[in-house]
């Protein structure tokens, strides 16, 4: 599996360190309540299919990508950077 | 279907054309008083205390494909009770017992092999780790011994001792662990419990799960529908597929973790062994192959196989350990789909839905925990109160925070087990 940084290029997923669901995006306010993070740290859609993930490119150049892939082929869809634009 | 020496003999001499099936294939009733949703190792082990400590037999098992061909048919076959944290302890220990009685309680030879487990030494601060975690073993009434180096290199001549990385300073010792024959596991679990009554359903996948004012009423599938009075979701890996039938989001994400098996060689190597610097475990099989295996690939998956750099690193470390296994061809990779909880350890609960079960977040250790996962679950599932060894395995311990059981102390979250 290669991810194509914005900023390096494609790279080996070996360079990359996995965080997980994009859901970790969207922050709760620390008032939110239990619920709210319930769903941040833990509840999950978890299906097959195209899914919205984060991962950092740690060996590269440290940018926090956001990606598209698949989880039943592990085909990679699109990778952004996190924190918006294209690189 | 039984077996006996002298039906070996006869079959062997008449071409073997006598065996039938192990167990029934009926045809899906209209309504059971149970319907468990998935036919793997802990669904099957269900279905057989159901009916055998709790006389319930108007049970359907529901199978998208066929028996046992999920994670109880492609794992490492370790079984053993080596936890640490109260939960866990009483779970697995218990889970060892039924193990040690369960060939003549299904009267099925599962070649349960307690040939021991040795957890590797490298460190003193490894080493002060492994004494904590044995005396909390033997704490809990099961087994651990520490090992010296001159002791580990009496069981384990093969490796390697002269590492200069990771020299081999002694052991972990856990006598009564060691593997079983894990699609014999499912298929005892199975014809014990066609035998006693409940449907196992094979090609039948659920595709919706029917609640009416928040109480199950049953399941649609590709074999039409099924009313339930209780619902029980034993679909480890594809758990949250399942959960998302009845509205439910769970805290699991799914991995992919890879196993790997040699050709078969002559004995060299008669222990489990687990070589914690490299996240690594191996033990070789009656057929002589090598297992093998080490950590997740670490992205979320349903591929059930893995990546390149996970085999490389696999490799890596069992070339460390046993540089003789490079000469070894390698027969066979694979991946299982995990269910991960954030905490490492399992979920066993009722739902927010009245009459919905759900038993999953087995990690990459759900093997070891059949026999006790079906037992635990079946007096869940009939008197709707948890087993005394699963109290702690709730649905709502990460909402809260209390009660959470994480082994390995590196924090409750996701992408950390």
């Amino acid at each position: 599996m290669r991810l194509r940084c914005p900023i390096c290029g494609e790279r080996d997923v070996r360079e990359f360190y996995y965080q997980g669901a994009a859901v970790m995006l969207e922050r709760p306010a620390p008032d939110a309540g239990e619920a709210a993070w319930d769903d941040y740290l833990h509840l999950r859609e978890n299906q097959p299919g195209d899914f919205e993930e984060l991962w950092s490119h740690d060996a590269g150049c440290g940018a926090w990508l956001k990606v598209v892939r698949n989880t039943a082929t592990h085909e990679v869809k699109s990778a952004d950077l996190a924190a918006g634009g294209k690189g | 279907m039984r077996f006996s020496g002298l039906k070996v003999l006869a079959e062997g001499l008449t071409g073997n054309k006598g065996w039938g099936p192990h167990w029934r294939s009926p045809e899906p009733k209209a309504e059971y008083d149970i319907v468990l949703i998935g036919g793997g190792g802990h669904g099957l082990a269900t279905a057989h205390y159901l009916a055998k400590v709790h006389r319930l037999t108007n049970v359907a098992v529901l199978e998208k494909g066929y028996l046992g061909g999920g994670n109880v048919g492609r794992n490492t076959t370790i079984v053993r009770a080596n936890y640490m944290l109260p939960g866990n302890s009483e779970f697995y220990s218990h889970s060892l017992k039924l193990w040690e009685g369960l060939e003549e309680d299904l009267n099925y030879n599962v070649m349960h092999s307690q040939r021991g487990i040795i957890n590797l030494v490298h460190s003193d601060g490894q080493r002060d780790a492994f004494v904590r975690r044995g005396n909390m073993m033997v704490g809990q009434g099961d087994d651990a011994e520490m090992l010296d180096e001159a002791g580990v290199k009496k069981l384990l001549p093969m490796i390697d001792f002269e590492q200069t990385r990771f020299p081999i300073f002694g052991g972990l010792y856990h006598k009564r662990g060691g593997t079983a024959r894990h699609d014999a596991v499912a298929w005892g679990f199975a014809r014990s419990a066609s035998d006693r009554g409940v449907d196992l359903i094979q090609q039948c996948e659920v595709t919706g799960i029917d609640v009416e004012g928040g109480v199950v009423k049953g399941v649609q599938t590709t074999r039409g529908p099924i009313r339930a009075k209780k619902v029980g979701m034993v679909a480890a890996g594809r758990s949250s597929q399942v959960a998302a039938m009845a509205g439910m989001r769970l805290p699991i994400e799914s991995h992919v973790l890879q196993a790997f098996v040699t050709e078969g060689l002559k004995p060299c190597l008669d222990h489990v062994v687990t070589y914690g610097m490299g996240h690594f475990y191996i033990s070789q099989s009656d057929k002589g192959g090598l297992v093998f295996g080490g950590d997740l690939d670490m992205y979320s998956s349903y591929a059930a196989r893995g990546n390149l750099p996970l085999v490389e690193h696999v490799t890596e470390a069992a070339m460390t350990l046993m540089p003789q296994i490079g000469k070894a061809r390698m027969l066979r990779s694979w991946g299982g789909i995990m269910d991960m909880s954030p905490d490492g350890s399992f979920i066993m609960d009722k739902t927010d839905i009245d009459g919905l079960f759900v038993n999953t977040g087995w990690c990459y250790g759900g093997f070891k925990a059949t026999p006790a996962s079906g037992h635990t679950f079946a007096h869940l599932l009939a008197t709707g109160t948890p087993h005394e060894t699963t109290v702690r395995h709730r649905l709502d311990r990460f909402r809260t925070g209390a009660g959470i059981m994480d082994e390995e102390s590196t924090g409750s979250q996701h992408n950390l087990h």
